[in-house]
C-alpha cells in the first residue's frame, strides 16, 4: 500500500528499549504509554493521545522528538484552521511578480504551467512533516479545537502519508513520520479519524509513578517529601472536585514546598499551599475541609476537656 | 449474532488460521456483542498489532490490543472485562514465580511447590493454615503492601471461602460475597489502622493518619479485585469463555438505565455527566454561530449593491435571532424517578447559558420552587442534595400525586409560563390512581412555546398500572423515553 515510501527501517528494537529511551529524557512511560509509541513505530500509525489537561500528552510528543533526535513539527490546532495554515499555501506575491516580470516575453501556458510548481508552494507544518528529509516527529495539538469539517483534512495525510494538491497533483511523502495528535475530549473526535490512529488514553499516574515522575523532575527532592506529595495528590484525586490536580500542578506544588524549604507537610503547610494545586474556589474549600479542619476541632475538644 | 459473524469473514480469508487469531475473533464478537464499535479495519489492525509484540508479554498484549480496538476511554472497562475473561486464564500474568517470593514475608512457602494453573486444586502449605494464621498472614500482607503475598492470599481465601461447586448456577458476586463475608476486611482496617499508629514515633497528625488510611484502603481496593478476578478465573474454567463472557456483558456507561443504576454505576454515570455537559454547551455554542441562514434580505442586499454600481454582487440574508427559550422543570423527585431527575437538572443547569432563564420546580404530592438552591452554585451536586433534603415537597404521605402538583404549580406560578417558555415534565407519570387534573397541561400547553413529558420508563410499561401517560401525552407536544445519557443528551440537543 506505501511502497513508495522508503521505510529505512524501525525506530524502536523493542517496548523496553522505548520506555529506557524515554526515561533518559526524563519521561517516565508506563507499560501502556511505551507499548504504544512501540507500536506506532512498527505500524506507521499516528497515535491519538487522550486524557486529563497536564497529564504529559503534549510532553510525550516533545520527549519522543528529542529522544530520537528528530525535529519537532508542531501544529497548534485552533478554531477557523484551514488547508492554508494546515497543509500548504500557493505563494500569491511569488507568482505575481513572476507573472510581471515574464509578461511580455513568453507564451501564457508556459507562464501558468510555472506558476503552480514547487517553486511557488510554501508549505505548512503538514506537509513540511511528510516532505523533510531529516527525521521528524509530528505533533498535532489540541485536534479537538478545530471544527468537525477541517479533520477532513487530515484524513489522507494522516492514512496515505501524502496530500493532493489541485494544481500539482499527489505529493508523496519522502518518510513516515512519527504522529501524535492530542485531545482534551471537548468534544468527540469523528469515527474516521479515531479509525486512523492507535488510541492511548493518559490517566493520572499511580502512586508509584507519581512519586518517580516528582523525583526525576525535581532534582534535589527529598525522597521522603517526594512520597508524600504523591501520597497527598492520590487522595486528593478521591475527592469529588471540579478539576482534580495535573502532574504538571503536582511538580508546582513540589517546587513550592522545596522553595519554601518545607521538610515534612502537616495540615498547616497544605492549607497554605494548596492553591498551587487546585484552581477552583469551591476544590480547594473541600480539600481544606477534608485536611485540615478535622484536627482542629479535636485538638479544641481535647483542651476544653483537658481545662 | 448473525450479523457480528458476517462482520467477521473477511479477516479469516486475509490472514491464515490460527489458534490466536480464531481467540481474538471470538474477542472481537464479544467485543461488538458487548457494544463497542469496532469497525473492520480497526480488527485488522489488530491482528497486525499483536503480530508485532512477544506474546509471552501479557500487559503489552493487552495494550496493543486496547489501543487499536478501544477509541473512547470510558469503553476501557468494558474490554478489560472482556479482556480478562478471554485471555487471563491462559495467561501467565498470575503466575507466581520463585522471584516473586524471595524478596516477600513468604519465605517460609517458597520451598513449597506452587502449582500454577490448577487454581481451585491446589493450594500448597496454606491449605494447612488455621482461619486465624490466614488471617494473620493477609494483616501482615496488607500492613507491608506484599503484592505476591496478597495474590497468593487471594487464591486462597477464594478457595477457602468462596465454596465455588461446578456448574452451580450462580453468578461471580455471590462468591464475592461469601469470600469478603468471611474475611471481614472492615475490621481488617481498623486493625491496619490501630497498628500504624503503634509503629509511628510520634503521635499521628489527622493528616497523615488520612493517608495512611487512604494507603490501606487502596490496599484492600486491590485485594478484592485480586479475589474478584480470582473468582472469575475459576468461573471461566468451570464455565467456558463464552458462557462467562455473556453473563458479565454490561451495558456502557451512556447506555445505563438510570432507573436501575447500581451504586457503582452511578458513581460512574456522575463521573461522565460533567465531560458530557461540557461537549454539549460546546456543541450548542458551536451550532448557534454556525447555525442555519435565514431568507434572503432584499433591502440590505440593495443597499450593498450601491458599492458595486446597482449591481447587487455580494446577496446578504437575514440570520434569525437566536431564540434563547426559558426553560421550566418540573421534577418528580419520589423513589424511582428520582436519580434521572437529579441527572436532567444536573445537565440542564450545567448547559444554563444556552438558556435565558432555568426555573426549576420538585414534586411528591406537595411542589416547590427551587431555583434557588440551584442557580449560580458552583458545585452543583451539593446543590441537589439540598434539593432533596430540604425542598418542601411532601402535602399529604409523600405518595406522587402528580394532579394536586400540577394544581400547586398552576395557582402559584401558571401566570409566568409566556409564549417564551418551555415546560419540561419529568417523571414516570404514576399517578397512585389520584385525580389527573390534566386540564392544567391543557391551559399550559395553550401559553407555553411548548411542553415535554420525559419518562425514564421504557416506552412499553407507559400506560400500564397507575401509569398516566397516555393521557397527559395528549396535552404534550412530545412524550419521550429518557432512559440513559445517551437519550438524554439527544433530547436537550433537540431543546434548544
Amino acid at each position: 500500500m506505501k511502497d513508495t515510501i522508503i521505510q529505512v527501517d524501525y525506530r524502536f528494537e523493542d517496548v523496553n528499549g522505548v520506555r529506557s529511551g524515554l526515561s533518559d529524557v526524563s519521561y517516565l512511560a508506563d507499560d501502556g504509554i511505551s507499548g504504544i509509541v512501540y507500536l506506532a513505530d512498527r505500524l506507521a500509525k499516528p497515535v491519538l493521545i487522550e486524557g486529563p489537561a497536564g497529564t504529559g500528552k503534549t510532553q510525550l510528543a516533545k520527549s519522543v522528538a528529542e529522544m530520537s533526535d528528530a525535529r519537532l513539527i508542531r501544529l497548534q490546532c485552533y478554531e477557523g484552521l484551514d488547508e492554508s495554515k494546515a497543509l500548504y499555501e500557493w505563494n500569491y506575491k511569488k507568482q505575481l511578480l513572476r507573472i510581471q516580470a515574464e509578461n511580455e516575453t513568453r507564451d501564457w501556458s508556459e507562464i501558468e504551467d510555472d506558476l503552480f510548481s514547487e517553486d511557488f508552494l510554501l508549505s505548512r507544518p503538514l506537509l513540511e512533516a511528510i516532505r523533510a528529509e531529516d527525521p521528524v516527529v509530528l505533533l498535532i495539538d489540541e485536534v479537538d479545537r478545530v471544527e468537525i469539517e477541517t479533520e477532513a483534512l487530515l484524513l489522507e495525510i494522516l492514512s496515505e502519508y501524502q496530500v493532493s494538491i489541485p494544481e500539482l497533483g499527489t505529493v508523496e511523502g519522502t518518510q513516515v513520520p512519527l504522529v501524535f495528535l492530542t485531545s482534551n475530549g471537548t468534544r468527540e473526535l469523528s469515527e474516521a479519524l479515531k479509525r486512523r490512529c492507535l488510541y492511548l488514553y493518559i490517566d493520572y499516574p499511580d502512586l508509584k509513578r507519581e512519586r518517580e515522575i516528582i523525583n526525576a523532575k525535581i532534582p534535589g527532592m527529598d525522597e521522603n517529601l517526594a512520597d508524600q506529595i504523591a501520597r497527598i495528590v492520590r487522595s486528593i484525586r478521591q475527592l469529588d472536585l471540579k478539576k482534580h490536580p495535573s502532574v504538571s500542578e503536582t511538580l508546582d506544588w513540589a517546587k513550592t514546598l522545596l522553595l519554601l524549604g518545607v521538610q515534612k507537610i502537616d495540615a498547616d503547610v497544605a492549607t497554605d499551599t494548596v492553591n498551587v494545586l487546585l484552581k477552583y474556589r469551591s476544590d480547594i474549600e473541600k480539600a481544606v475541609k477534608e485536611f485540615a479542619d478535622n484536627p482542629d476541632s479535636i485538638e479544641e475538644v481535647e483542651e476544653e476537656g483537658a481545662a | 449474532m448473525s450479523s457480528t459473524s458476517e462482520l467477521n469473514t473477511p479477516i479469516d480469508v486475509e490472514v491464515e488460521e490460527s489458534p490466536l487469531l480464531d481467540l481474538l475473533n471470538g474477542f472481537i464478537v464479544e467485543l461488538r456483542l458487548a457494544g463497542l464499535p469496532v469497525s473492520l479495519t480497526e480488527s485488522l489492525d489488530a491482528m497486525e498489532a499483536v503480530s508485532h509484540i512477544p506474546i509471552e508479554d501479557r500487559d503489552a498484549f493487552k495494550y496493543a490490543l486496547g489501543a487499536t480496538l478501544v477509541k473512547n476511554y470510558s469503553h476501557w472497562k468494558s474490554f478489560e472485562l472482556v479482556f480478562e475473561v478471554y485471555f487471563s486464564i491462559r495467561g501467565s500474568e498470575y503466575e507466581i514465580t520463585e522471584d516473586d517470593l524471595t524478596n516477600s514475608m513468604a519465605d517460609e512457602l517458597a520451598e513449597t511447590e506452587y502449582q500454577q494453573g490448577d487454581a481451585p486444586a491446589g493450594g500448597g502449605a496454606m491449605s494447612g493454615l488455621s482461619p486465624e494464621e490466614l488471617q494473620e498472614m493477609l494483616f501482615r500482607a496488607l500492613l507491608n503492601g506484599d503484592q505476591a503475598m496478597l495474590r497468593l492470599l487471594a487464591r486462597q481465601s477464594v478457595i477457602r471461602y468462596a465454596g465455588m461447586e461446578p456448574g452451580r448456577p450462580v453468578g461471580g458476586t455471590y462468591y464475592l460475597y461469601r469470600t469478603l463475608r468471611n474475611l471481614d476486611l472492615d475490621s481488617m482496617l481498623d486493625r491496619l489502622m490501630a497498628e500504624s499508629r503503634e509503629q509511628a514515633l510520634n503521635e499521628l497528625t489527622q493528616l497523615e493518619e488520612r493517608l495512611e488510611m487512604d494507603e490501606y484502603k487502596n490496599r484492600i481496593e486491590d485485594l478484592k479485585k485480586q479475589i474478584e478476578s480470582e473468582i472469575r478465573r475459576s468461573l471461566v474454567a468451570d464455565r467456558g469463555v463464552e458462557a462467562m463472557a455473556r453473563t458479565l456483558r454490561k451495558p456502557l456507561p451512556e447506555d445505563v438505565d438510570f432507573m436501575h443504576a447500581s451504586r457503582e454505576e452511578m458513581a460512574n454515570l456522575r463521573r461522565s455527566l460533567y465531560p458530557l455537559t461540557r461537549k454539549l454547551a460546546a456543541r450548542l455554542a458551536r451550532r448557534r454561530k454556525y447555525g442555519r441562514r435565514g431568507p434572503l434580505d432584499f433591502r440590505k442586499t440593495i443597499r450593498h449593491s450601491l458599492s458595486y454600481g446597482g449591481v447587487p454582487a455580494e446577496p446578504k440574508f437575514k440570520y434569525p435571532r437566536p431564540s434563547k427559550p426559558e426553560i421550566m422543570v418540573i421534577a418528580d423527585i419520589s423513589g424511582s424517578v428520582a436519580a434521572f431527575a437529579r441527572f436532567t437538572l444536573h445537565l440542564l443547569y450545567a448547559i444554563s447559558s444556552q438558556f435565558s432563564k432555568v426555573r426549576s420546580f420538585v414534586f411528591i404530592d406537595g411542589l416547590d420552587e427551587v431555583t434557588r438552591f440551584l442557580e449560580g452554585v458552583e458545585d452543583i451536586g451539593e446543590a441537589v442534595h439540598k434539593v432533596n433534603t430540604e425542598a418542601d415537597v411532601v402535602w399529604v404521605d409523600g405518595h406522587s400525586d402528580y394532579g394536586h402538583a400540577f394544581g400547586v404549580f398552576w395557582e402559584k406560578y401558571g401566570k409566568d409560563i409566556g409564549p417564551k417558555t418551555t415546560v419540561l415534565i419529568l417523571g414516570d407519570a404514576r399517578n397512585n390512581y389520584h385525580a389527573s387534573q390534566s386540564w392544567i397541561l391543557k391551559e399550559a400547553q395553550h401559553k407555553a412555546r411548548k411542553l415535554y413529558w420525559l419518562n425514564p420508563e421504557p416506552r412499553a410499561y407507559w400506560d400500564t398500572g397507575d401509569s398516566i401517560l397516555g393521557e397527559y401525552a395528549t396535552y404534550c407536544d412530545g412524550a419521550y423515553e429518557v432512559r440513559n445519557l445517551r437519550q438524554l443528551e439527544a433530547f436537550i440537543e433537540k431543546l434548544v
